[in-house]
């Protein structure tokens, strides 16, 4: 099992007190296995993904990759963590204005020690993105980023993909077309994906699906 | 209505942005103070020279004789013949820090609107006149007597600083010249006919005391100097206040866009930014007026003394409120922030009402005119050197100076953003790549204060390249020129000569030091009279001269001038001068002659005694072993009971020399010093407001494996680097200022040339500080982001944001 989720429970400060956002999640996903996570708007998805990358603490609960609680690691640890192993993916894109595509894409193996620039360069040609390789993100469209976003999160061939509502930005021909590439991509390098999404279409292309309600699974 | 529902909704903006508020007002308020911190000195020491020229002549003409002084009978003669003119004697008394210019005046002829007539006839003419007499002061300056052995001094506000006034007879005792008078003042009303003067006192002349003119022209170069400086602290404070505006305005975009989308006019919005501009301009106007007269009442006793040192013009170190310094104060800071503000507001009148909010424009934008300001600064870069060949002139010079200064700092960020390029393209990790590619991304958020940071430190470059070099010069050149051991003022001609036979008789070498006012090709200057000794043919610093000078002059075929004097005649060796008496004589050699305005020349004592007879020969320098000195000036007290204070040892008139020297440049250090501090406070600033744009670029990289104690680190490190970067550009910039202010300014302003010399040294430290200085500013902006909560990093990517 790579991930494991036990009893998360995490809440936001609130105007009459703590607002609980999630309430005991547990959920695993074994390796190589890709799986969707729907609900509404403030379900408490994105802060799920959070807490599973190890951006936010839970107040209670563990996360466990491959066993070991990324709570034990420390600010250090994580940063490690998300550097080789995770890969993560946000419906904003979050490039790095700063560089180009190439660089972008190469950036988080680079700072893993896993770079292979055959393996990056496979990746601009695959996700369409051979031209534009010298081209900053604010020269891009969205569909574009998000597919540097992608190539990005996948250079580096972690274990573990983590993507928030990777087409909320995109037009539903483009969102597919990004989909479709990011979920070859994982399996060819047999990356765990959790991928939150509203879209119940988009869910149906991954191996299992979870819902999350009220800050509960089901 | 809408003008002020819209002023309202921009003016909240501040409410939750205090720091932002700040910053532009103390941007602003620096600005301000220094520029009027340093017209409050200027204006101060006008005033001085305005009220010290109509002590005692007014505007009126002079009799006077070159290179003497007048005897009284002549004046008598003058006066029988009809000759309406009032005497004046004029004098030093007091020693050391209490020296203070003695005037003495005939309260029964003294033009009425003079000052000194006003006092002579305020307190009742009997006190004034009879003995033990009375003197006249402004309060400091009869503070400064107190102790002297004098009769009693009355303090006046209303008279200039650093003189006293007294009747004629109690002046000529006080300054011991009983029987002689200085000048005589030629009244306006005079008899239909006169005999000529030349028949009734053959040797004077007629002239005019241009008091006023000559302090100026005297000074112009100080207050010249004080002005550039004034402005470049000004220019830089623009720098501060034109990033809090562009920040702003940028910030609000997209306020802007929906107040136009909801109905308010685009004249409506720019007069209610342009309101907030002036509100601003007010606050922070009054608050720089405050300022600026603190930094000026903390500088001006050290431009008093200096302007009583280099000039002996009488300035005294208190600082009078004049309303016209206060408006010029306020118009000054809202001239600036028309300046700083005219680009943002010209861009808010011409947007579009749907045009995108982007706010990291401002930060981003600056790359496009990367190209336009590199045209701007080789354009400018072309103009100083064209003035360097062309232009001639002080104004020229600053204008050169001028043109320099804002090319470097034109031409700053455009250097930076390539050597950030050339340092990500050589980058071997993937951070270090992203660390120089951010941080030209940050460029031009930054580049203002950078720049601001540049012009400061190359002041601070080449201000202190000139110091240091004049320092080293001076030094040098006081070896050459105080050669002699003991220098002596005796009292009396007869008492001169008397010890002249004292100690040749001892077999100690005696050199005159005579010397007579006189005016040279129409301006004030001095003759000095010189022994042909091995002091003065192995010492005297000549910069140029013919084969065998030191055998012509003593000849009396020829004379020695000071730099400044063949400089503004264009006289070179081979020239020749004409002395107000005698013959003209031949340039054998120039000197150089630091410190002295005015013009000079070195004949033998011979010549000087054969053509002005009446000079006074009284002072003398004594050739002795250095530690015999201090004995054989108590020997000669003992012997002709010639006071101590009197005599002078070489190394006390040294130390006295470089002491004036020092004070000199007091002004221009702390100047330099508050420039400096200004350009921290950019960077400060600049980093503090970059720092509230930077997390949508941070979050990414942390959220991909870098720690926010690695990336503050690494925001520090920006911070350092730059600052590094900046320093050595402003090397070159700073050294070919020294230069400017070395071969142009100085010789336009003095008439000496100064050698250059290098103080890497100096250079080290001054890039250290700056280092110093970002670090400071940039770790608390690195502390906040150290600390900061991952919930306000990962808000970054909520959807929910």
């Amino acid at each position: 099992m790579l991930l494991d989720v036990r009893s998360l429970k995490k809440s936001f400060p609130g105007d009459d007190g703590p607002v609980p956002v999630l309430d005991s999640v547990s959920l695993t996903i074994d390796s190589g296995e890709s799986v969707a996570l729907t609900g509404e708007s403030g379900s408490g998805k994105s802060t799920l993904l959070h807490v599973v990358a190890g951006l936010e603490p839970a107040d209670e609960g563990a996360v466990l990759i491959d066993g070991t609680d990324i709570a034990a690691m420390g600010d250090v640890g994580r940063a490690r963590l998300r550097r080789t192993r995770l890969g993560i993916v946000f419906q904003q894109f979050n490039l790095i204005p700063s560089l180009d595509v190439r660089a972008n894409v190469a950036f988080q193996a680079r700072l893993a020690g896993r770079y292979e620039q055959s393996r990056v360069e496979t990746l601009l040609y695959d996700l369409g993105l051979g031209d534009h390789a010298s081209k900053y993100p604010e020269q891009l469209s969205g569909g574009q980023q998000q597919r540097v976003a992608i190539g990005r999160a996948l250079a580096g061939a972690p274990d573990l993909l983590l993507a928030d509502e990777p087409t909320g930005n995109l037009d539903e021909t483009t969102g597919d077309a990004v989909i479709g590439l990011m979920l070859d991509l994982a399996k060819d390098a047999g990356t765990s994906l959790l991928m939150v999404t509203h879209s119940e279409r988009l869910a149906g292309h991954l191996d299992r699906r979870l819902h999350l309600s009220l800050g509960r699974l089901h | 209505m809408s003008y002020s529902i819209t002023l309202g909704a921009l003016l909240s903006h501040w409410r939750v942005r205090p720091f932002q508020a700040l910053t532009l007002v103390l941007g602003l308020a620096l600005a301000t103070a220094l520029w009027s911190g340093v017209q409050a000195l200027n204006a101060e020491a006008r005033a001085s020279y305005a009220q010290a020229t109509s002590v005692v002549t007014g505007t009126r003409p002079v009799l006077v004789r070159e290179g003497g002084v007048i005897d009284e009978r002549e004046y008598v003669s003058l006066r029988r013949a009809g000759w309406q003119v009032s005497p004046v004697v004029e004098g030093w008394i007091g020693s050391g820090r209490s020296r203070v210019k003695l005037f003495g005046i005939d309260a029964l002829t003294a033009p009425r609107d003079t000052q000194a007539a006003t006092f002579a006839f305020s307190d009742g003419m009997a006190g004034t006149m009879l003995s033990p007499g009375r003197l006249f002061a402004s309060p400091v300056t009869a503070a400064r007597l107190a102790g002297e052995e004098l009769p009693p001094v009355h303090a006046s506000d209303a008279l200039a600083p650093g003189i006293a006034i007294a009747d004629i007879g109690i002046a000529q005792r006080l300054l011991g010249m009983e029987g002689q008078l200085s000048h005589l003042v030629i009244l306006e009303t005079q008899p239909m006919v006169r005999p000529p003067l030349a028949d009734l006192a053959p040797g004077l002349t007629q002239r005019k005391i241009d008091g006023a003119e000559d302090l100026a022209r005297l000074t112009d170069s100080f207050h010249l100097n004080l002005t550039a400086f004034g402005f470049l602290s000004f220019a830089v404070g623009l720098f501060i206040v034109n990033g809090a505006i562009g920040l702003a305005f940028e910030q609000r975009r997209p306020l802007f866009r929906t107040l136009r989308a909801l109905g308010v006019p685009g004249r409506t919005l720019t007069i209610a930014l342009a309101s907030e501009l002036l509100a601003f301009a007010l606050l922070a106007g009054c608050l720089g007026i405050v300022l600026g007269y603190l930094i000026a009442a903390a500088l001006l006793p050290d431009v008093a003394a200096t302007l009583r040192g280099l000039y002996g013009v009488p300035v005294e170190g208190t600082l009078t409120i004049r309303p016209a310094w206060w408006a010029a104060g306020l118009l000054i800071a809202m001239l600036g922030t028309a300046l700083a503000g005219a680009a943002a507001l010209w861009k808010t009148a011409r947007l579009p009402v749907l045009a995108p909010a982007r706010p990291r424009a401002w930060a981003m934008a600056g790359h496009t005119a990367e190209r336009a300001q590199a045209i701007a600064a080789l354009g400018l870069a072309a103009l100083a050197g064209a003035l360097v060949l062309l232009g001639s002139g002080l104004v020229a010079a600053f204008a050169m100076l001028g043109a320099l200064l804002i090319a470097a700092a034109l031409a700053l960020p455009p250097l930076l953003s390539r050597a950030l390029q050339l340092f990500a393209r050589g980058a071997k990790t993937a951070e270090s790549e992203w660390f120089w590619a951010d941080t030209r991304q940050q460029l031009p958020g930054l580049s203002l204060a950078l720049m601001a940071l540049l012009l400061a430190l190359a002041a601070n470059i080449g201000v202190g390249t000139m110091v240091s070099s004049f320092r080293l010069t001076f030094a040098g050149w006081l070896d050459q020129r105080l050669a002699s051991e003991l220098y002596i003022s005796t009292r009396t001609d007869a008492e001169g000569a008397a010890l002249t036979a004292w100690l040749e008789a001892r077999g100690l070498t005696v050199l005159p030091i005579w010397n007579v006012d006189a005016s040279i090709d129409g301006a004030p200057g001095t003759i000095y009279g010189v022994a042909d000794h091995a002091t003065y043919r192995d010492n005297w610093p000549l910069i140029d001269a013919s084969p065998d000078v030191w055998d012509k002059v003593a000849a009396g075929e020829a004379a020695l001038i000071n730099e400044q004097y063949a400089r503004r005649g264009a006289l070179r060796p081979g020239s020749t001068v004409t002395l107000p008496v005698g013959d003209p004589l031949e340039v054998a050699g120039i000197y150089s002659d630091y410190g002295n305005p005015e013009a000079q020349i070195l004949v033998s004592v011979a010549t000087l005694t054969e053509r002005f007879p009446g000079v006074e020969r009284q002072r003398f320098g004594v050739r002795v072993a250095q530690e015999d000195a201090n004995a054989l000036a108590k020997e000669i007290t003992d012997a002709f009971g010639i006071p101590p204070e009197n005599m002078t040892d070489q190394a006390s008139l040294k130390r006295f020399s470089i002491e004036v020297f020092e004070r000199t440049f007091t002004v221009t250090g702390a100047l330099n010093i508050l420039t400096l501090g200004v350009a921290g406070i950019a960077i400060l600033t600049s980093l503090l407001t970059l720092a509230t744009m930077r997390l949508p670029q941070l979050a990414p990289v942390w959220a991909v494996g870098l720690t926010r104690a690695r990336l503050a680190r690494l925001e520090l490190l920006r911070a350092l680097v730059l600052a590094a970067f900046t320093a050595i550009a402003a090397l070159p910039v700073g050294l070919t200022l020294a230069w400017i202010l070395l071969a142009v300014i100085n010789v336009e302003a003095f008439g000496w040339r100064l050698p250059m010399h290098l103080f890497p040294g100096d250079w080290i430290k001054l890039g250290l500080l700056a280092i110093l200085a970002a670090g400071l500013a940039g770790l608390w902006p690195a502390i906040k982001l150290a600390r900061l909560a991952p919930a306000d990093l990962v808000r970054v990517f909520s959807n929910e944001r």
